[in-house]
């Protein structure tokens, strides 16, 4: 459950329902460098589904899910370009 | 453009054939008694329903002591698999994991342990069916269109057969042991499901008995309807060769017009699928608001997006498959679609994903 991976940067998407944490997503990704991992705070369960598969469009890196502190899943994402 | 006002939503309901509504008027006036009695009102009605029966018996390759009327085919698929658990003190059913909800729900109500068997991009079972007592596997999926191997299945234990999104338009597939249907997915009345229990099945009523003439069911059959069920089930096959290649290649355009759409991916079995339906999703897109944009054009789809849907949780079978569960669309073609409605919906599609997304500044 708990990827070894630390975040770079973190967008919040708590509250937020599919698409919006999605399209948060695509504004951020560009926040972190190249090679950089992104997280997504979201307690939407599309989010774990559709995280993935957004990655797999956009031929990003999912590189797994944590726990932010507050319990609140968060969604890594690795830019690869 | 003038409003098209095209339906294009039969995968929840197909409307009625001409053929049933012919048959229920018919048998309105004539099968309102109760088949058991005795009476000649009584043998009316039960001549009704047994003419119903022999006509879903011959359209689905089954014998008529092998086909019960149920209230849904949600009813079916429930009294079919928990029939099938019960009669054989089941401890383990193994299941796709894109089976309907009905099927679902079945094993969270029973307290056994249900084992869920993965699938593959397409949405097709892609490993070993797991040691069980009883099988689920349905014969197409509701969602996507994507057939499931059925008659390749070879274990030991007995196979349910969810054959609600299939059955009219394709044959059963072999290998049943209990299989269930829903007439309003042919264009039978609503209300009415078929439940077939291959001879030889064990099955025990996992529910309250009743006491009509058949033990699979409860609950006093709705004659009419269920001979309006057959008559359209008849119909359907009759004309499917025709109606099946039709819709196959307006389904192969959508998905093609859906495939150019910027970002959005064609979800299913391209080939080894249902001959009416077909699945998409628009990355960024809002499932509730597309189905309204494009119900605000003339179109009526469905969605498995989670907007779309009475809980949070998007559809279980986008899920399964890896597929984007926002912005989806399901369109699925009645047997009066027409290439004008095609080529209008195929026209609008880029046109509203692009203003939704327009919002987004992406």
């Amino acid at each position: 459950m708990n990827a070894p991976v630390s975040p770079d940067a973190e967008v919040d998407c708590r509250g937020q329902l599919c698409p919006a944490p999605i399209i948060e997503l695509a504004r951020h990704l560009g926040d972190v460098a190249v090679g950089g991992v992104l997280a997504v705070a979201c307690d939407d369960p599309s989010a774990r589904h559709d995280v993935p598969a957004w990655c797999r469009m956009r031929e990003q890196e999912y590189v797994g899910e944590d726990t932010a502190d507050d319990g609140v899943p968060r969604f890594l994402v690795r830019r690869l370009s | 453009m003038a409003n098209p006002s095209a339906y294009l939503d039969s995968a929840s309901s197909e409307p009625l054939h001409p053929a049933a509504r012919e048959a229920f008027l018919a048998a309105l006036d004539q099968g309102y008694a109760d088949p058991r009695r005795l009476h000649r009102p009584g043998r009316n009605a039960r001549l009704i329903l047994d003419n119903a029966r022999a006509a879903v018996a011959e359209a689905l390759g089954a014998r008529a002591d092998e086909v019960s009327f149920t209230s849904s085919g949600t009813d079916a698929v429930h009294r079919g698999l928990l029939g099938m658990v019960r009669a054989r003190d089941a401890g383990r059913v193994a299941h796709s994991a894109v089976e309907h909800s009905a099927v679902l729900h079945a094993l969270e109500w029973w307290d056994g342990e249900a084992v869920s068997v993965p699938v593959d991009r397409s949405g097709r079972i892609d490993s070993p069916v797991p040691k069980a007592d009883v099988v689920a596997l349905q014969s197409a999926n509701h969602e996507v269109g994507t057939l499931q191997p059925v008659a390749e299945y070879a274990g030991d234990a007995p196979l349910f057969v969810d054959a609600c999104a299939s059955m009219g338009r394709l044959p059963l597939p072999e290998g049943w042991a209990a299989a269930a249907g829903s007439a309003h997915k042919w264009g039978g009345p609503a209300g009415v499901g078929v439940l077939l229990v291959r001879k030889g099945t064990r099955w025990l009523s996992p529910f309250p008995a009743d006491d009509r003439a058949d033990e699979r069911s409860s609950g006093f059959e709705n004659i009419p309807a269920a001979l309006a069920a057959a008559a359209a089930l008849q119909a359907v096959l009759a004309e499917r060769d025709e109606v099946n290649a039709r819709q196959f290649a307006m389904v192969d355009r959508i998905r093609a017009a859906a495939a150019a759409v910027p970002d959005t991916e064609v979800v299913g079995d391209p080939v080894d699928r249902l001959p009416h339906l077909l699945t998409f999703s628009c990355l960024y897109v809002n499932g509730e608001q597309i189905v309204q944009e494009l119900d605000r054009r003339g179109f009526g789809v469905a969605s498995g997006s989670a907007c779309t849907a009475s809980t949070l949780e998007p559809s279980h079978v986008l899920a399964a498959m890896g597929a984007l569960t926002h912005g989806n669309v399901r369109v699925s073609l009645t047997r009066d679609t027409t290439d004008e409605e095609v080529d209008a919906f195929c026209a609008t599609l880029p046109e509203v994903v692009a203003e939704i997304r327009t919002e987004h500044d992406l």
